[in-house]
């Protein structure tokens, strides 16, 4: 056993040690296990919102973009940093609507905001497709780090059984306590390795920051700015504007604002997290750092710049620390992914087939959701084909076509009801699948636009349609019955 | 709209439309391209207008 390999498991027991042990002199019941009681204090809740963000993209993803793409990956920091503004007015309005309504689960929200057992499923269904291939990516993340950084000592077909089963042991001990817990060791130590190996790698292989983008721009002139076409201004002002309101509509994420003890931990948190998402330009720099000391990564292994670079820069001891990083950037978001998951699976998808089952009950079927969960997840990342990695890249896009429904709750006047935001759910969602599955683009759509239309997210258009359908319907519902429409409007039940 | 919300509209305004000024290479600032100084310098301005914004509404008095 190498020394990096020695580190990672240490630190693997440590987090499981932490995570176990939250959970001692709490009384577990549902709400406790999946909300954290609702009594987080705001540092937690900062931990849990912003460092939540923190993913194994972090290390591999965004240094992986800066390294393949140049300037367009801090659209990154960019949408962060505009959902955090949001969250100054949407996480308040969230959080004090669940913790009227007891609401556990993203679906719950919507069902009871709405009046409408129906949309609860819907968004049920809309949380599971986006949410398990999330967790899938998390695993191989997991694997992908713990093979590179172990000298691949250990297989990340077991480095996945090892951590999936870490994380089901002590997601199901302790449920969000646990996640709590090894969330603030997790950041302090991710933040520690990225800004180290942000400030180090340029240092170290081209004298500074100065001289690395001097050498840069010398060597791929423009590189470090956005493209004239391609992934240009137009894609990034699209693509920000869609990501910031899409970022708080990830179920996790979503049902992480229910652990705030106080609506006031959201405002004061607005202001810190931007600086945060900062961190995330650490990891772009040692990307950067990568492009002339790595050359020639293509396609996928772009996300692998970070590791590569720093195996050949570091000591083993070092590299044992990056990984030990790397996995905890796989297993925490991850166990946070677990625990909404299988929250919304007893919640929303097995109470209505079992009414009248208790809240025991159901606390016992999600934490054999988080088993279940954790299995397929594990078994779609070591079997899993292709046909995941497109549904990936579109998480984002499904989760957004939530906006508008939420957008309606939290508006002052609502301007939506129960099948107004069916109608827009199914048409955004159905217009996501014809481009994933269908290659729909917007050069297809619109052939003799000019190239800066070509470049939009094409998620604008699904927006746009879902809002359209959502507005439609509505109308025409209301039309059609004024009396039945008051009832089903928003905050009817409020 | 109060003073404290059209503050807030300010990080998307310099977001979205600040970019078809700031997206370029050249001049580098201290020994950053002018891109991603420019964002650096957006972050931090976002989180001081989201601290002025904490400070102005009235709901966080106590």
């Amino acid at each position: 056993m190498n020394s990096a390999l020695l580190i990672i498991l240490l630190t693997l027991g440590f987090i499981l040690y932490l995570g176990v042990r939250a959970r001692r002199g709490i009384q577990m019941d549902f709400e406790q296990w999946s909300v954290g009681g609702r009594g987080f204090s705001g540092l937690l809740v900062f931990v849990l919102i912003a460092g939540e963000l923190y993913t194994t993209f972090t290390l591999l993803g965004a240094s992986g973009f800066a390294y393949g793409n140049g300037g367009p990956a801090l659209y990154v920091i960019v949408y962060t940093c505009l959902a955090f503004v949001l969250s100054y007015w949407l996480l308040p309005a969230i959080w004090r609507f669940a913790k009227q309504h007891g609401v556990l689960t993203q679906p719950e929200f919507f069902a009871k905001a709405y009046g409408s057992p129906a949309l609860g499923l819907i968004v049920a269904a809309v949380a599971l497709v986006a949410l398990v291939p999330y967790l899938v990516l998390q695993f191989k993340g997991l694997g992908i780090i713990v093979e590179l950084t172990s000298y691949g000592s250990l297989s990340p077909v077991a480095a996945i059984w090892i951590g999936g089963i870490a994380m089901a042991v002590y997601v199901n001990l302790s449920g969000m306590h646990g996640s709590a817990a090894t969330a603030v060791v997790k950041d302090a130590l991710v933040l520690a390795v990225c800004v180290f190996l942000g400030l180090y790698l340029p240092i170290h292989h081209h004298g500074g920051l100065g001289d690395m983008f001097a050498r840069i721009e010398s060597a791929h002139p423009g590189f470090l700015a956005l493209p004239a076409t391609g992934k240009s201004e137009a894609w990034f002002i699209s693509t920000v504007a869609l990501s910031a309101l899409g970022m708080y509509l990830w179920p996790h994420a979503f049902s992480a604002t229910f652990t705030a003890k106080e609506e006031r931990s959201f405002r004061r948190n607005a202001a810190v997290m931007p600086l945060y998402a900062l961190v995330m330009l650490f990891s772009m720099l040692a990307g950067f750092a990568a492009v002339l000391e790595v050359p020639g990564l293509k396609g996928g292994q772009i996300d692998l710049a970070l590791l590569t670079l720093s195996i050949r820069t570091f000591d083993p001891w070092v590299v044992g620390v990056i990984g030990a990083a790397g996995m905890l950037t796989a297993l925490v978001p991850g166990s946070i992914m677990l625990i909404s998951a299988s929250t919304l699976l007893a919640r929303d998808l097995y109470r209505p087939l079992r009414p009248g089952s208790g809240d025991m009950h159901l606390a016992r079927v999600s934490r054999v959701g988080t088993l279940l969960l954790m299995l397929v997840a594990v078994a779609l990342t070591i079997f899993g084909g292709s046909s995941i990695v497109s549904l990936l890249l579109t998480g984002f896009s499904i989760v957004t076509q939530l906006a508008p429904a939420l957008w309606s709750v939290v508006a002052r006047r609502p301007f939506a009801n129960a099948h107004g935001v069916m109608a827009g759910i199914l048409v955004g969602e159905a217009f996501v699948a014809a481009t994933v599955f269908g290659g729909l683009t917007l050069a297809k759509l619109l052939p003799g636009a000019p190239s800066w239309v070509h470049d939009l997210n094409i998620g604008i258009v699904g927006l746009g349609l879902n809002v359209a359908a959502m507005l439609l319907v509505t109308a025409l519902s209301r039309w059609r019955s004024p009396a039945g429409a008051s009832a089903l409007s928003p905050r009817a039940d409020a | 709209m109060k003073l404290h919300h059209w503050l807030a509209t300010l990080p998307f305004l310099l977001a979205l439309a600040g970019v078809l000024f700031a997206n370029r290479v050249q001049p580098f600032v201290l020994g950053l391209p002018f891109f991603l100084a420019w964002i650096i310098g957006w972050v931090l301005l976002t989180s001081l207008v989201m601290w002025l914004v904490y400070r102005l509404d009235p709901a966080n008095r106590p």
